[in-house]
C-alpha cells in the first residue's frame, strides 16, 4: 500500500489549471522529490494531498485515509515543513514545540518529554529559551523541521526545505533529512534545487504546467533523457567553433553566449576547442534534464 | 473541542505581554470613565435616577468591552491570521478552520471580559455598583464580548490590508457608541436614530448592564440577550463562511 495515492488530481483557479490531472504513488519509507519550476503547481499539489483546499477531480489517498474526506485524521500523522517558516515569533523555541504539540491534542508530559531529542536533533540543544527572532534563517529551518516532527508522523511534507539557506545550513538539513528516511520517515519535498533531489531523493517527478513529464530516479531520469557528457563554451569566436560542433555532437544548445554541448563522446570536441575560448566539461546533472524538459524560459 | 488549544495559544501570548495588554484594555476606558463621569457629573447630578458617572459606568463598560473584543480579533487575529500566517501553521495539525475561527472568537471574547468586568470591579470598589444585582452583568459582558468578536472577526477574515479596519472602526464602531445610550439615554435621540440603535449590539448590552448597576432586574432582559447571541451565532457562522473562502485559495 502506498504512504500517499493520488489519481487523475485537479485543481484549477478561475481559468488557470494548476494541477491537471497527475498521478503519484509514494511507497512507505521512500524519499519522494516534486520537482518543477515556478509556478509547476507544486506547492498546490501539496496542498491538495493535505486537505487543505479541495481538488476539483480525481482521488487521494494520505496514509490510508481519503482526503479531503478525512483530512483530519490524517494529518494527526503527518508532518508539514511549509514553504516559508510560520513560528510562533511571540514564543521562545522550546513553546514553539509545546504549543504546536497541543494543537495535535499531546499532553503537555509527553511533549515536554519529545522535546530534549527535537531539539538535539535540529541542532537546537541549549537553546530552547532563545527567542525566534534571535535565530538565524538556518536555525528557523531546523526548529521549523523539529515541529513538524513533534506529532512523531510517519510521514513529512516539505515545501522548498532548504530554498534561502547558505550551504553550511543546507548540508546540515540534508543530513537530518537522510537521518529521517533511516528511521523509516517517508518524506515528501518540493524543491527546484537539482542538487537536493539528485542526493536526497529515491524517486522524483518533473512537473511543469500542473502535469507530471517524467518520473523515475534521479539516475534513470539522467539515462533516460540525456547523453552523460555535457561541454560548455563560451568566449570569443564562439559562433564559428559552434558550427563546427553541431557535426561532431548530436545535440548542441547556444543559451545567451554559451554553447552547451550534449554526447556520449565529447573528446573530438575537446580536441577542436582553440584560442580564447574557455570551456568547462562536466557529468550530466538533473539540472540538465529538467532544463531540457522544462525548457530555459523564465517562469515568473 | 479541538479550538481551545487555539485560545490557549492566544492566551499564552497574553500572559506574556500581560503588562501592555492590561494598560491598553484597561487604563485607557477608566481614564476615560473617572475623566468624563466625574467632570460632566459635576454638572449633571442624575441621568435616569442614577449619578451620572454610575450612569456612564455601565456605557463605559459596554463599549470598553466593545473596543477589546474588536481590536483583538481585528487586528490581533489580522497579525496572526496575515502577518505571522499562524492559522497556516495550525491548520497543517488536525484542525481546520472553523476551530481556528471558534478559538479566535473564544479568545476575544474572555479578553473583552475581562475588560469589563475588571470595570465592574473599579465601579464597585468607587461605590458606583452595590447591589448583587451587578454580578449578572459578568455574564452580560461576556456576551456582549462574543457578539463583537464574532463581528470582529468577520472583518479580520475579509480584510485584504490593515486599513479595512478603519472602516468598520470610523463608519460603524464610532456612531454606534454615539447613538447606543453610552454617553446619554439612547430614548432621547430621534425616532428614526433610536430604532438604528436598536438594531445594533451596543444599544442591547447597555440595556442589560444599566438596570444591573442601579440595582434591579433589567426590563425586557431576554430580548436584549436574544439580540447579542443573534449577532454572536450570525458573525460565528459568516466568519466561518467567509474564512473558508479565503483560505481555499
Amino acid at each position: 500500500m502506498s504512504a500517499l495515492a493520488a489519481r487523475a488530481l485537479r485543481k484549477s483557479y478561475d481559468a488557470l489549471e494548476v494541477v491537471a490531472g497527475i498521478d503519484l504513488a509514494v511507497a512507505p519509507g521512500e524519499c519522494f522529490g516534486l520537482l518543477g519550476p515556478n509556478g509547476a503547481g507544486k506547492t498546490t499539489t501539496l496542498k491538495l494531498c493535505l486537505g487543505l483546499i479541495e481538488p476539483d477531480g480525481g482521488e487521494i489517498e494520505l496514509l490510508g485515509q481519503p482526503v479531503p474526506g478525512k483530512a483530519r485524521e490524517a494529518r494527526a500523522r503527518v508532518g508539514v515543513v511549509p514553504q516559508f517558516d510560520n513560528l510562533d515569533p511571540d514564543f521562545t523555541v522550546e513553546e514553539n514545540l509545546a504549543v504546536y504539540g497541543r494543537y495535535f491534542g499531546i499532553a503537555p508530559r509527553e511533549i515536554a518529554a519529545r522535546t530534549p531529542p527535537l531539539l538535539e536533533f535540529a541542532g537546537l540543544t541549549g537553546r530552547g529559551d532563545a527567542k525566534i527572532m534571535t535565530l538565524s534563517g538556518g536555525m528557523k529551518r531546523r526548529l521549523t523541521l523539529a515541529r513538524a516532527l513533534v506529532n512523531d508522523p510517519q510521514l513529512v511534507f516539505m515545501d522548498e526545505p532548504t530554498t534561502g539557506l547558505d550551504p553550511q545550513a543546507r548540508h546540515l538539513i540534508w543530513e537530518r533529512l537522510r537521518r529521517l528516511t533511516q528511521e523509516g520517515k517517508t518524506l515528501v519535498l518540493t524543491t527546484h534545487f537539482m542538487e537536493e533531489a539528485e542526493r536526497l531523493c529515491h524517486r522524483l517527478a518533473i512537473m511543469d504546467r500542473g502535469r507530471i513529464i517524467a518520473e523515475g530516479s534521479p539516475r534513470s531520469l539522467i539515462a533516460r533523457h540525456i547523453e552523460p557528457q555535457v561541454l560548455e563554451v563560451h568566449g570569443p569566436g564562439y559562433e564559428s567553433w559552434m558550427e563546427r560542433a553541431k557535426a561532431l555532437a548530436p545535440r548542441v544548445e547556444r543559451v545567451g553566449d554559451t554553447v552547451y554541448c550534449y554526447g556520449n563522446d565529447v573528446d573530438p570536441l575537446l580536441k577542436s576547442i582553440s584560442g580564447e575560448l574557455g570551456y568547462l566539461h562536466r557529468p550530466a546533472s538533473l539540472e540538465d534534464v529538467f532544463l531540457k524538459l522544462t525548457g530555459r524560459d523564465l517562469r515568473d | 473541542m479541538r479550538w481551545i488549544s487555539v485560545w490557549r495559544r492566544n492566551m499564552l501570548v497574553w500572559r506574556k505581554l500581560i503588562a501592555a495588554a492590561m494598560l491598553s484594555n484597561l487604563a485607557d476606558p477608566l481614564i476615560m470613565l473617572f475623566g468624563l463621569g466625574y467632570g460632566l457629573g459635576a454638572l449633571l447630578p442624575s441621568v435616569e435616577g442614577m449619578s451620572y458617572i454610575a450612569f456612564f459606568a455601565a456605557g463605559q463598560l459596554c463599549t470598553a468591552t466593545m473596543f477589546t473584543a474588536s481590536f483583538e480579533s481585528m487586528f490581533s487575529g489580522f497579525a496572526r491570521m496575515h502577518g505571522q500566517k499562524t492559522w497556516d501553521a495550525i491548520l497543517y495539525a488536525p484542525l481546520v478552520i472553523d476551530d481556528i475561527v471558534a478559538g479566535e472568537i473564544v479568545w476575544a471574547a474572555s479578553k473583552a471580559w475581562l475588560t469589563g468586568s475588571t470595570i465592574l470591579g473599579v465601579a464597585a470598589v468607587f461605590g458606583l455598583a452595590s447591589s448583587p444585582w451587578v454580578l449578572l452583568a459578568l455574564p452580560a459582558a461576556f456576551l456582549v464580548g462574543l457578539a463583537f468578536s464574532a463581528i470582529g472577526l468577520i472583518m479580520c477574515v475579509l480584510a485584504r490590508g490593515w486599513d479595512f479596519f478603519s472602516y468598520y472602526m470610523t463608519l460603524v464602531m464610532t456612531p454606534m457608541m454615539m447613538i447606543s445610550g453610552v454617553f446619554f439615554p439612547a430614548e432621547q435621540l430621534p425616532a428614526p436614530l433610536l430604532a438604528v440603535a436598536k438594531a445594533l449590539p451596543l444599544y442591547h448590552g447597555v440595556q442589560i448592564v444599566r438596570p444591573l448597576i442601579a440595582g434591579g432586574p433589567p426590563p425586557d432582559l431576554w430580548l436584549h440577550v436574544a439580540v447579542l447571541l443573534a449577532y454572536a451565532a450570525a458573525g460565528y457562522v459568516l466568519a466561518i463562511h467567509f474564512a473558508r473562502r479565503r483560505f481555499s485559495s
